[in-house]
């Protein structure tokens, strides 16, 4: 008979790679039919009562405690599973990152190892991420944080010390950046060239930069700001000292800014600022609509809503301005296929499944203006969709935010549960078209078409005589790890209709359920005076601190704290990097912490001293 | 003053002490507080009837030495009985390997720190085997003993008088150069030292028209031992953390010590407490015929090496006894880049060769242990836990990390 064992060790803190890997090495036991291993916060707890893993033992379980459960074929084979719990462990730990090589425990010993470092890459659990954002700072390093979770109060405070001692903080929340052709996180491989990005949307960081390559082009800098930088309470902070830097920056020409729709004050003073400044700058406010560009005609920096228009008006920029386009591509929508010419009656609904946050919500607003009510679990803020609304109508899912990713890695990395998602639509007689988006790059899954083919292939089974078109975008180039080409093709022969762009494929999912042509006025150059000579405007803008400038110009001298994957992804581009193998202060004995925390003059907010180090 | 800068301070009069051996007196006479009835003994405070094995033999030999008891069994009486009293070394300027019974007749090295003009005593080392520090009592123990008392020590005396003092500093920085890290391996400073007295051993063998073939024994004596340097490593290393001890607010920790029963810590900032936890026992390799199972907890007051950044901390000067932190080279280097995430400073007098003679791991904060989780290694003897049969093995050993969380917690109190 099927029985249930758990076991919770206080205070033991793994980190959350670790932790998949061992419930991955469990699973694969002998009688073993489940497995979790999480820490014991609230959201990990509800997986595991989802899936029917929540023993009592490990209800009482605490945000710093180890709980591991496997559901076994009988009592032996699940003791055993647990008896094997400290050698998996071992086994699923990161390994060391070569003979030799010491991997320091703090940034403060990391520093001493790589003389001149001068950015950190931060991806601890997000409750730790301040503390070693200011140890960091405190080190003079400027920061690139991947950690989400971070309080809000905490990004303000950071921003702030950052900015009085001329550092840049990216993120938190941050999913990729491009400095000096260096990728940081997930990012695709673009050609150098003179337009210059400052993104609070990770994936539309992508999308913008590949669609700037794909048009001949290219990127000098893409600087992340964290995906609440623009609302109203961050201000912006980071996207305004980026585009400081790259108005200074010899490299940049013209510059795009990305954002979901920000907050409409820290959107005129963002505009403000780039109005003011020298250099051409277009924004792209993905799904704000044509209202907020319409609202924003009267400064001088044209305001757009989708990506795609924001890189095809940046590479025509850039042309005039002298920078010739290297073998550009056209970027051709694809032609409908005569059988979907005339939809079943039944088959109606568009599905979108999104591994990309930003190409989400761009695909919601292209659908939404055309299709009416689009649901959809983004929109900042407001509850999760519930399980029962993602099944009805029209929908927009984003795979990758919190309540699909707690204790699981991201769809761009594992595609497991967005093809379960796919076969699930499918059997659903009311879907048209079934609408995703493909990110390659660095850091992403090495072949994230191919992992789905399986998957489509089960869903057109599964839908019976008419099965619904499947509709993609894919992000990335043929530099990237995963060529674009290639993959694009794997989908072309899976019957997959392939759009040029996430928008463009959002445009044709809205033409095949029936809906209006989206408007896409966004594709029109805005009536284009570029910032120059806009002088009201100026004094919003602040000068680029002198060591920001040094950033964008230097190689990069990377201290990676959190996942060794990033450490790894930098040394295989040559820069070079010291990967600290760091633990929560204490061992997570949070009454310890709190001692330290007491003591520890150097975690005071840092930048009120004015000193470094 | 908040606690970087106490700290600061107090390991910068770590690093600026200037411990020179000065000379060898009778402990009665040198060592302040010393009386005929007390004995000084490693590690924290701790009472007759919870020492260990090789401290109470230690005990035993010490009365016996003195002459206030003729037997063991009398010995073990008297220890019992309240008459005899009992201190840390580590109260008297004083810091003693393994059980470290130090006794009102015994000879000291004198260690006189001329930077801040403190000083520090230890007994002179015995040599191998069976011998009292192991807790060894027999008859040829207490022979060797009263051989050093009488023959060695004053010739030892006066030739460092003639020396105008040995320069414990210089000695250490040379020393960790030559493949010694001060605590187990002390193989190359003591032929160092050997080759500095021998020439003044002489002179003094003639100022004192001592017995022919004396001065030869006493070379001999040291030629055989190598660890005859270490007991004046370990109170030149005193010397340095006593003047760095009181520093209002420091975090820095001044002293590790081993009674064989508990581990204990002192703290700068937190005066003459002793944080302490049961000893754990050193995990290492034995000399054929012993096991683990043979192995008394772990003792001694040598662990002062590590306080002051040497023994275990300069793992990576010492490649030939790797085989006892269980590795390569590679795994000796690890080792101290790994104290460096626990201290505070890095000394420059000591610069270890294979890392780019960078300073040793200097100043235990109190903090930067609890936060890490890394407690401080320590390269040790290991005892017998029965009385009398001596060294059995060596390696490595870790304090309990309970010890630095109450001194955590009594730093934190004392802030608040």
């Amino acid at each position: 008979m099927t029985v249930t064992r758990a076991v919770v060790r206080a205070s033991s803190y793994y980190d959350s790679v670790t932790l998949m890997r061992l419930q991955q090495a469990l699973t694969r036991l002998e009688g073993i039919e489940a497995a979790g291993a999480v820490m014991g916060t609230p959201t990990n707890k509800d997986l595991l009562r989802q899936s029917g893993l929540l023993a009592p033992e490990a209800a009482a379980a605490g945000p710093d405690d180890l709980v591991v459960v496997v559901r076994a074929t009988d009592p032996a084979r699940a003791e055993a599973a647990l008896a094997a719990l400290d050698s998996l462990l071992e086994r699923s730990r990161a390994r060391p990152a070569g003979p030799g090589a010491y991997a320091p425990r703090s940034i403060r010993t990391a520093v001493r190892l790589l003389p001149g470092a001068n950015l950190a890459l931060v991806s601890v659990a997000g409750r730790f991420a301040r503390t070693v954002c200011d140890q960091a700072l405190g080190a003079g390093l400027h920061l690139f944080v991947f950690s989400d979770n971070v309080p809000l109060e905490d990004e303000v405070a950071l921003k702030d010390a950052a900015i009085a001692r001329g550092r840049l903080v990216m993120g938190p929340d941050c999913g990729t950046a491009l400095l000096g052709g260096v990728a940081l996180g997930f990012t695709n491989a673009v050609r150098r060239g003179p337009v210059g990005l400052v993104g609070a949307a990770g994936t539309g960081l992508q999308e913008v930069s590949c669609l700037l390559h794909r048009l001949g082009t290219g990127v000098s800098h893409a600087i992340g700001a964290g995906g609440r930088d623009l609302s109203a309470a961050v201000g912006a902070r980071t996207m305004l000292q980026g585009l400081a830097a790259l108005q200074a920056d010899p490299a940049t020409a013209a510059v795009v800014l990305v954002s979901k729709p920000p907050d409409p004050e820290v959107a005129t003073k963002v505009l403000a600022a780039a109005a003011g400044g020298p250099k051409p700058v277009i924004a792209a406010f993905v799904g704000a609509g044509t209202g907020a560009a319409a609202g924003a005609s009267g400064a001088a920096v044209p305001v757009v809503g989708t990506l795609e228009a924001a890189a095809r008006q940046a590479a025509g920029l850039v042309a005039q301005l002298g920078w010739p386009l290297d073998s550009p591509e056209e970027l051709v929508e694809p032609s409908l296929p005569p059988a979907v010419g005339c939809p079943d009656r039944g088959r109606r609904y568009v599905r979108g499944l999104f591994a990309g946050g930003t190409l989400a919500a761009e695909a919601l607003a292209l659908l939404s203006a055309s299709l009416g009510e689009v649901r959809s679990n983004l929109g900042g803020g407001s509850p999760p969709l519930p399980e029962a609304e993602r099944g009805r109508g029209h929908v927009v899912l984003d795979l990758g935010a919190d309540e699909f990713t707690a204790g699981r890695l991201h769809p761009m990395l594992d595609p497991e549960l967005r093809n379960r998602r796919l076969v699930e639509e499918a059997r659903d007689p009311e879907v048209a078209v079934i609408l995703f988006d493909v990110v390659l790059g660095y850091g992403t899954h090495p072949d994230p078409a191919g992992a789905m083919l399986p998957a489509i292939a089960e869903a057109r089974t599964a839908a019976g005589g008419r099965p619904p078109v499947f509709v993609a975008s894919v992000c990335g180039t043929d530099q990237d790890p995963q060529p674009r080409a290639e993959q694009v093709a794997k989908l072309r022969d899976a019957g997959v209709l392939v759009a040029p762009t996430n928008a463009a494929a959002a445009r044709l999912a809205a033409r095949l359920a029936g809906g209006a042509v989206p408007d896409s006025g966004d594709d029109h150059p805005a009536p284009g005076r570029h910032g120059r000579g806009a002088g009201a405007a100026s004094t919003a803008r602040a000068g680029a601190h002198p060591d920001l400038l040094r950033l964008l110009g230097e190689p990069l001298r990377v201290i990676n704290v959190g996942l060794e994957s990033f450490a790894d992804s930098l040394k295989s581009q040559g820069v070079e990097v010291v990967h600290v193998a760091w633990s929560p202060p204490a061992g997570g004995n949070l009454r310890l912490a709190e001692l330290l925390t007491r003591l520890e003059t150097d975690r005071r907010p840092v930048g009120t001293d004015g000193q470094d180090g | 003053m908040d606690i970087d800068t106490a700290n600061r301070q107090a390991v910068e009069r770590l690093l600026a002490a200037r411990p020179v051996l000065v000379g060898v007196g009778r402990a009665l006479d040198v060592i302040p507080g010393m009386r005929r009835n007390l004995i000084l003994h490693a590690g924290p405070p701790i009472t007759w009837d919870r020492m260990s094995g090789p401290m109470r033999g230690a005990v035993i030999g010490g009365l016996l030495y003195e002459g206030l008891a003729r037997t063991a069994e009398e010995a073990e009486e008297l220890a019992g009985s309240g008459e005899v009293d009992f201190a840390p070394c580590h109260h008297h300027g004083c810091a003693g390997p393994m059980a470290g019974v130090t006794t009102a007749s015994m000879p000291v090295y004198v260690v006189e720190n001329r930077a801040h003009g403190n000083r520090t005593f230890s007994t002179l080392n015995e040599g191998y085997g069976k011998v009292l520090r192991y807790g060894a009592y027999a008859p040829d123990v207490l022979d060797r003993l009263r051989w050093i008392a009488e023959v060695m020590a004053p010739l030892l005396a006066r030739a460092l008088e003639i020396s105008g003092g040995y320069d414990m500093k210089n000695h250490i920085a040379q020393a960790l150069q030559m493949g010694d890290e001060g605590h187990n391996r002390n193989r190359a400073g003591s032929c160092l030292f050997a080759r500095v007295m021998a020439p003044h051993l002489h002179q003094a063998a003639a100022d004192l028209a001592t017995p022919a073939g004396d001065a030869v024994k006493v070379l001999r004596f040291m030629a055989e031992n190598d660890l005859t340097i270490l007991n004046p490593v370990m109170a030149a290393c005193k010397a340095g953390l006593d003047a760095a001890h009181g520093v209002p607010g420091s975090s820095l920790v001044t002293t590790m010590a081993r009674n064989g029963t508990e581990f204990g810590i002192r703290v700068s900032g937190l005066g003459d407490r002793w944080f302490t936890a049961p000893v754990e026992r050193p995990r290492g390799l034995y000399f054929p015929g012993f096991t683990e199972e043979d192995a008394a907890g772990d003792i001694g007051d040598s662990t002062i090496t590590e306080t002051a950044g040497i023994g275990a901390f300069a793992m990576a000067a010492a490649p030939a006894i790797v085989q006892f932190v269980s590795g390569t080279p590679r795994d000796a280097m690890e080792a101290t880049l790994e104290m460096y995430e626990i201290t505070v400073a890095e000394n420059p007098a000591f610069g270890i060769p294979y890392l780019d003679f960078r300073g040793t791991p200097t100043g235990i904060d109190v903090r930067l242990v609890v936060e890490t989780g890394i407690t401080p290694r320590i390269n040790t003897g290991i005892a017998h836990k029965d009385p009398g049969v001596g060294q059995i093995g060596a390696g490595l050993v870790r304090p309990p990390m309970a010890c630095f969380e109450q001194a955590l917690a009594a730093l934190a109190g004392a802030a608040s």
